[in-house]
């Protein structure tokens, strides 16, 4: 019987299949890059490979399910060796359970970027190792209707630039919330540079660790000034309705309809790579521009603040002597961090480097990337994206709710009031 | 039918040590799992015991009380709607000689993934400003008639909710007309035609002989598409994530296992699942017995 | 003989089939319109606004497809993902056809007990059989295999298929059982012989969306057989077309239809069991 055929061939493959294990040094990666940025990446494992021939990499991509799947392995005890992740709150999460690799004295990260290298540590242990970075304080322009170097030094001068064109009956600002499974999140990065220009690093770090309560006056002042700008039909394109339907990445391009539909969008570095493939025409510095988020209360914090995201390598605990990893691994960590790996892929990635050595002007062509990274370089104060430090339960959770319910039209002690709920049950106190 | 006495498991049995490994032995440890705290762990140093905590808020919590709300409206209009629509769909089609091309466009949507409805779904819902030209086409059509376009995934709490569900039966009747129509082309069509000699009007043959013919394929289809509701994750997930007040129950689960790494709440909630089905295992284990005295 | 009276009368029911038709059929045109616009033409107008002038083919691109079809790695994946769904697919189908005749018409303690936890598990979130499951499975060495994954899905889907193929078979009339079991044939010949082609349209049909679930899923291979290239399926090629922050989802559209063809191919090919089946024209007792 042809069946039984098949069932009986289908075990004996399941028997022969007991893996085997070669004698060759491997290392598995399993990253969140894919498409052009995968592409990239391959080029640093290639140039990793022809540099040690008896090191094979493997790599997994996972793009949208990558928290699931590091979490399951990680609880199966079958994680990667490595990975980049943007999550520096799960990254403390997973070095207090034990599932990270402590790197102090194995990696050397004396070429990182200044700003960056502190966040890299847990309770004073390095566990992060920077790949990538990005900074999210930009006000995106269309130059061809605001003309070049165009700048609003101030909140005051930025406020009225938007009262202005309300009273032509011209929405100044392009807002998209949308952002499907993670809705919300570009409405948390305005809070947290609004909260960084209001209430200074010091609170901010405060709030990110939730010693201050979310119904604390600075982050309802936060909300309120966001509130501001996009709970007014006047000022966004669409209103609030608008704001909330838009998607983040179909939201700059109403900066370059003829005529345009708003003027003005609040964006990181990485938007460029959506107006490119909206209008593939558009010159980057010549088209479009950027200036940054201006300060709003100077007394608060020294010059312009940044607020930045990015991706830090962590070495997962999978058996051997050093430290719970072994030497291979360790070496291809260290190699992500060089220069030579940087100049490799950081181009093709659309982002920032995290080594400063790198040759500025031969890995950023393009003259709004090397823009932001001169910004990077210079920061006096830097900080990273709150929602990506918070536990999951706020910051991937509640915050993007709160926002969401805030710009709907909840009333923003209800939104506060279920935040910190949330917060109090995910931080314990 | 007569066997030995050994016979029948080793039909049965194959069955049985699959789904014991894969689902009963998983569901145990879920229950278990459900009176532990936080942590992505199924037990070890970093999982403590909490007693009934994550009980206490599947029952109490907002959210989870808004979930349940939102399920129960999905059990009743995406059951009544897949099923009547593939009910109709089968009879009426097997009278008509282009059955296999609309069956096919019935069957499209379930065979396009759920990212690539989503973004269907997003050409029927987008909004634009007012003034703007609309590339949502539920808009252009208010908009063409003089209204004003609508933040259908936005506007609380039934429209928002309808919209979702619209997508899970656009997905879903295929599936129920498929099972109809293999149960429908299984009546003898001599009970058919014995009842339209007798004089009945297609409705009368519809509704005395077809439909108690397929009463227990209704049964079965409903109570499988009552599951789906209490499932249904990837429609919400993609489109609204639960914000809005259109958070299911499936979906909290999900956030709480892979995005707030609370396995014990996670347990809690899918263990409430299986209490959900418990009522329409009970409707199914009658109808059962009662085959089983038929016979 | 059909007179104009009977035709007549018959246009009512063809007007609400085809409106049906193509109230069902406007959401995927509007999908494969967009398959062929360009991201800004998406941005501006509504896909519908081509249909103005539908033989303009300036208005057309084939951008999309050509980003989806020439992808590295999509040839492999499409094999990994037949490699997946064509065995798992047919495993599950006669596992639980086998369990689903059992339930039926054979007599054992526990019968009804056990049938009613097959089903009840259908409700079971498979998300929260993983973490239990992995470390076993890394034991036994399954985890990243074919068979491994064969296995998980087999078990995801058997509740459903057991008890739509259980609805099938116990409604097959008695008597067909009754004369073959005078005939001293054994069950396992019952099975073949009257059970498996008298349940052709259903087991066709249980086939199908068994596939098209299996063909479709990303998860339950990403956590059994993990992203590697030489084992992941189309679904993750797929996905992984967008960056990670969701730029070229316009790609999605084309990849959408790409990854469809296959299941609506099997479905095309399977119509011809979707027929009226042998017991139709047979009297039930």
């Amino acid at each position: 019987m042809r069946y039984f055929k098949v069932l009986v061939v289908s075990l004996l493959l399941l028997i022969g299949s007991v893996a085997v294990f070669g004698e060759q040094k491997v290392v598995r990666v399993m990253h969140g890059w894919p498409a052009q940025q995968g592409e990239a990446f391959d080029k640093v494992v290639a140039a990793f490979k022809a540099a040690h021939p008896d090191i094979d990499v493997v790599v997994e991509v996972v793009g949208r399910d990558r928290p699931a799947i590091l979490a399951t392995r990680l609880a199966a005890g079958n994680p990667p060796d490595v990975s980049p992740i943007p999550w520096l709150g799960l990254m403390a999460e997973w070095a207090r359970a034990g599932y990270l690799v402590p790197l102090d004295g194995l990696v050397d990260v004396s070429e990182q970027v200044e700003a960056l290298t502190p966040l890299g540590y847990v309770d004073g242990e390095l566990y992060g190792v920077w790949q990538s970075a990005n900074i999210k304080s930009l006000v995106w322009y269309n130059v061809n209707e605001l003309g070049p170097n165009f700048n609003l030094p101030t909140w005051e001068a930025l406020l009225a630039f938007t009262k202005g064109l309300a009273v032509a009956g011209k929405p100044a600002w392009s807002i998209g919330l949308e952002s499907g499974a993670a809705s919300g999140w570009p409405g948390t990065d305005w809070i947290e540079d609004i909260m960084l220009r209001t209430a200074g690093p010091e609170l901010y770090d405060k709030w990110v660790a939730h010693e201050i309560p979310w119904t604390h006056p600075a982050v309802r002042r936060a909300f309120e000034l966001f509130g501001e700008i996009v709970l007014n039909p006047d000022y966004v394109l669409g209103g609030p309705v608008g704001a909330l339907t838009t998607n983040f990445g179909d939201a700059p391009a109403a900066l370059f309809t003829d005529p345009p539909q708003a003027y003005l969008h609040r964006q990181a570095t990485f938007i460029q790579g959506f107006i490119l493939n909206t209008y593939p025409d558009l010159v980057p510095g010549e088209d479009f521009d950027v200036f940054p988020f201006p300060p709003i209360d100077p007394e608060a914090v020294d010059g312009i603040p940044i607020l930045g995201a990015g991706d830090v390598s962590v070495v997962f605990k999978t058996g051997g002597p050093l430290r719970g990893t072994r030497p291979e691994v360790i070496e291809f960590v260290q190699f992500l961090a060089s220069k030579e790996a940087q100049e490799i892929w950081i181009r093709e990635l659309g982002e920032l480097a995290a080594n400063k050595t790198v040759d500025a002007d031969a890995i950023y062509t393009n003259p709004i990337t090397r823009k932001a990274w001169d910004i990077l370089l210079n920061a006096k104060v830097f900080r990273f994206d709150g929602s990506d430090l918070m536990p999951g339960a706020v910051g991937a959770g509640s915050f993007w709710q709160g926002v969401l319910d805030y710009v709907s039209g909840v009333p923003l002690d209800t939104v506060l009031e279920t935040i910190e709920q949330s917060a109090i049950e995910a931080y314990g106190k | 039918m007569r066997t030995g006495r050994w016979q029948p498991w080793l039909f049965v049995g194959p069955a049985l040590i699959i789904i014991a490994f894969f689902l009963v032995y998983p569901t145990v440890m879920t229950i278990v799992r459900s009176f532990f705290g936080r942590g992505q762990e199924l037990f070890g140093p970093n999982v403590q015991f909490v007693g009934l905590a994550n009980w206490k808020y599947v029952f109490t919590s907002p959210t989870m009380l808004l979930a349940l709300r939102n399920n129960a409206f999905w059990v009743v209009m995406f059951t009544f709607f897949t099923v009547t629509f593939g009910v109709l769909l089968a009879v009426l089609l097997d009278r008509v000689r282009y059955e296999r091309i609309i069956k096919s466009i019935v069957f499209v949507p379930a065979a396009i993934s759920y990212v690539g409805a989503s973004i269907i779904w997003k050409f029927v819902y987008a909004y634009r400003a007012e003034g703007l030209p609309q590339i949502g086409l539920l808009n252009a059509i208010v908009v063409a008639l003089g209204g004003k376009p609508v933040g259908w995934l936005i506007e609380r709490p039934w429209i928002n909710n309808i919209c979702l569900i619209v997508v899970g039966i656009w997905i879903w009747t295929g599936f129920c007309m498929v099972i109809f129509s293999a149960a429908y082309k299984n009546i003898p069509r001599a009970l058919l035609e014995a009842a339209r000699i007798d004089g009945a009007t297609e409705w009368q043959v519809f509704r005395k002989v077809t439909l108690p013919l397929l009463g227990p394929t209704i049964a079965v289809v409903a109570t499988t598409m009552v599951v789906q509701v209490l499932k249904v994750f990837d429609i919400v997930f993609v489109m609204t994530n639960g914000a809005y007040g259109t958070e299911v129950i499936a979906n909290r689960m999900y956030k709480e296992m892979f995005n707030f790494f609370n396995y014990g709440r996670a347990s809690a909630i899918a263990v409430v699942l299986l209490f959900l089905i418990v009522p329409f295992m009970v409707s199914n284990l009658r109808r059962f017995t009662q085959q089983g005295v038929t016979r | 003989m059909t007179s104009w009276r009977s035709v007549l009368a018959r246009i009512p029911l063809h007007v609400v089939i085809i409106a049906f038709a193509l109230l069902w059929l406007l959401p995927t045109l509007g999908l494969l319109v967009t398959s062929f616009r360009t991201p800004s033409d998406i941005f501006g107008s509504g896909w519908w606004t081509v249909l103005a002038h539908p033989f303009d083919f300036r208005q057309y691109t084939i951008q999309n497809y050509i980003g989806v079809i020439y992808r590295q790695g999509l040839g492999r994946s499409f094999l990994n993902s037949l490699l997946i769904s064509v065995p798992a697919t047919f495993l599950s189908a006669f596992v639980a056809a086998f369990a689903a005749f059992a339930f039926a018409w054979m007599e054992f303690p526990g019968r009804r007990a056990l049938f009613m936890l097959v089903v009840a598990l259908m409700v079971v979130p498979l998300q929260m059989t993983f973490i239990p499951i992995l470390p076993i499975y890394r034991r036994l060495h399954l985890s990243g295999t074919f068979p491994g994954i064969w296995l998980a899905h087999t078990a995801y889907g058997l509740p459903l298929t057991t008890y739509l193929l259980h609805s099938f078979i116990s409604n097959l009339p008695k008597d067909i059982f009754d004369s073959a079991s005078i005939d001293g044939a054994s069950p396992l010949r019952i099975f073949f012989h009257i059970v498996v082609p008298v349940s052709v349209p259903a087991l066709a049909s249980v086939l199908i969306f068994q596939f098209l679930w299996i063909w479709n899923d990303l998860l339950v291979a990403l956590i059994y057989l993990g992203a590697t290239p030489n084992v992941a399926p189309v679904t993750l090629t797929v996905a992984n077309l967008v960056t990670n922050r969701g730029q070229n989802w316009e790609l999605l559209t084309a990849a959408a239809f790409v990854s469809a063809a296959l299941p609506l191919v099997v479905f095309f090919s399977l119509q011809r069991y979707f027929v009226r089946g042998i017991l139709a024209g047979s009297i039930k007792e």
